[in-house]
């Protein structure tokens, strides 16, 4: 039914989209805490940072990343001379372009979630005994968990989605980079690509679907755990 | 017994504190003042939610905020269980885990027992198992009780626990926080701004007023202060009489006796013996020169006119001693008609049928004992 060219694309794309979102978690949950709970010298400018992604060309991005991270880059450079690590090009890197492009997605989710959060309740668990880890971990973190949820799986479909990026700091490697979108501009550039461009579209249609038929499913099942 | 010390300064945008008082931690402690009188902020200040800009909050010899030492005990550790106004019971866990929360650090053996004690005294076994949002508001209220007794606290913290409920449902409660201060003797100190739950519930009193403290002390000797009159309640006013039920009398009536003799209200259920405090309204209490002969009136008490208020309006407050302080609420032109005056000879006429079940209050002060 799938053919192993769209096979790879399809599990380069899940693999690097499930990175994406895994790693931008914890960075996201820290950057939606301190923006929602803390009023600090430059927050407009990490607010505007984190949310720079979402208003730049993707190309832009992509650029800064290869710029920053290119084994010859800034960051990159550095990796590369001491631990021999190369990001640019890799399906990591992929996965890195991904969640740059997804975090304002992921971010704006969770700090709306956790403004939401009553800190009265959290006041309420520290008379009762609770330091400030365990009241996030079993009050905070428990109401926020829809804004979580809903974050991840946005983040995720960005993720699936993202080209412009990818393609500028990962390039187009079959096997390596070619995500879902990519193999699908690619067998567009091809004479006789319209069937496979055509069979790439439904594959990433269904996907997406699919995405959000399961956050739908879990949203409830977690509305019916916390209570309205 | 161990003092409970408070000298704290504060500011929260426009609104300025500067309050203190030492009170024993035992019985409960009301503090009562109008809306924004800044009980609440004294509350938050003794649980640690609200750090005030200097001062100190001690209970016996444990510091537990000085400013000038740099301690600031955090509010999970002071041991002190605080039941808010709206219950504040965590939507995302049954009530059963609300009521553990608190318990955790606690080995398992005792805080079963504790629980069992707990759902025990608040009656909420058969709540256990729902979630806060399918409670009414006073079962959320004595779950939220419940939930702050779990943590053993060395002193409960309650603001305006009832506030939030219609007069059913607080009379639903009250029994309720009289059985913590009666059976289970945690020293409680009491936010309210209502007249009725001091005379109930109230062993001392502190009387909050624009961001300081104005008067601590007994419930009668307070509530008998003129000088306080614009803080206790003008249209409220009245005395508050400690009595002990003497005899439950044939025809519905109950006798209580006083200082000043024997009081005759209706029937309460309560038994001969059983302490019990009086709150007399000014306005329900006349006064005659002489004691006269063929009136509905039971309660009459010959004493003496101490102290005789400002004229407001066409009234005036006159204090009679009649063995206890008792104040009247007569019309200028009669306070003048009788020439009323400190020293005159009077006779205070009470109505029993004013003395409603809204005046009552026990006042029993036990030994504490843990639970």
């Amino acid at each position: 039914m799938i053919d192993p060219l769209e096979a790879e694309a399809l599990a380069l794309s899940l693999r690097v989209a499930a990175w994406s979102v895994l790693c931008s978690l914890p960075v996201g949950l820290a950057t939606a805490y301190l923006l929602a709970r803390f009023d600090f010298w430059g927050k407009t400018a990490l607010d505007g940072l984190v949310h720079l992604p979402l208003v730049v060309p993707p190309v832009v991005v992509g650029y800064l990343l290869l710029v920053a991270l290119g084994r010859r880059g800034v960051v990159g450079g550095w990796l590369y001379d001491s631990f021999g690590v190369t990001i640019a090009f890799t399906w990591q890197g992929a996965a890195i372009a991904a969640a740059v492009m997804a975090f304002p997605l992921m971010v704006r989710a969770m700090r709306l979630s956790l403004e939401a959060v009553d800190t009265r309740l959290e006041a309420a668990a520290r008379t009762l005994g609770a330091g400030r880890l365990r009241v996030f971990a079993t009050v905070t973190l428990p109401l926020m968990a829809p804004g979580i949820l809903t974050g991840a799986v946005l983040a995720f479909a960005r993720s699936l989605g993202e080209f412009g990026a990818t393609i500028t700091f990962v390039s187009n490697i079959p096997g390596e980079t070619r995500t879902l979108p990519l193999a699908l501009y690619t067998a567009t550039q091809l004479p006789d690509g319209e069937a496979l461009a055509a069979r790439l579209a439904v594959i990433a249609i269904v996907l997406a679907l699919a995405a959000l038929f399961a956050s739908e499913i879990l949203a409830r099942a977690v509305k019916r755990r916390i209570g309205p | 017994m161990s003092t409970l010390e408070l000298d704290v300064r504060t500011r929260l945008g426009a609104f300025g504190l500067e309050a203190a008082f030492a009170a024993p931690a035992t019985g409960i402690t009301c503090l009562f003042g109008r809306s924004g009188a800044g009980k609440t902020t004294l509350i938050n200040i003794l649980a640690g939610l609200l750090r005030p800009s200097s001062g100190r909050v001690a209970l016996g010899d444990e510091v537990l905020f000085d400013s000038a030492r740099g301690i600031d005990v955090p509010p999970e550790r002071r041991g002190f269980g605080y039941v808010f106004q709206e219950g504040r019971l965590f939507p995302h866990m049954t009530v059963r885990r609300n009521l553990l929360y608190g318990a955790n650090r606690q080995p398992a053996a005792g805080r079963q027992r504790r629980l069992d004690h707990a759902v025990d005294l608040l009656a909420i076994e058969p709540l256990l198992e729902r979630r806060p949002r399918d409670l009414s508001g006073g079962e959320k209220q004595r779950v939220a009780i419940g939930r702050a007794l779990m943590t053993a606290p060395r002193l409960l913290l309650m603001d305006e626990p009832l506030a939030a409920l219609d007069p059913g449902l607080k009379a639903e409660i009250l029994p309720y926080i009289e059985r913590l201060r009666d059976i289970e003797g945690v020293p409680i100190v009491y936010v309210t701004h209502t007249i009725e739950e001091i005379v109930r519930l109230a062993t001392t009193l502190v009387l909050v007023s624009d961001g300081e403290v104005a008067a601590v002390g007994a419930v009668d000797e307070l509530m008998n202060r003129l000088d306080l009159r614009p803080l206790t309640g003008r249209y409220e006013a009245g005395a508050v009489i400690e009595t002990i039920v003497a005899e439950q009398e044939a025809d519905g009536l109950t006798a209580l006796t006083f200082a000043g003799g024997t009081l005759l209200v209706p029937r309460i259920e309560a038994e001969v013996g059983t302490p019990l405090r009086v709150r007399v309204r000014a306005r329900d209490v006349s006064l005659s020169l002489t004691a006269p002969p063929d009136i509905s009136i039971l309660n009459a008490f010959p004493g003496e006119v101490r102290e005789v208020g400002p004229v407001d309006g066409a009234l005036q407050d006159i204090g009679v001693d009649i063995g206890v302080p008792l104040w009247s609420r007569v019309t200028a032109r009669s306070a003048a008609r009788l020439e009323l005056r400190p020293g005159r000879r009077v006779v205070a006429l009470v109505k029993a049928v004013a003395i409603d079940r809204h005046s009552f209050g026990g006042v029993r002060d036990r030994p504490l004992t843990g639970p």
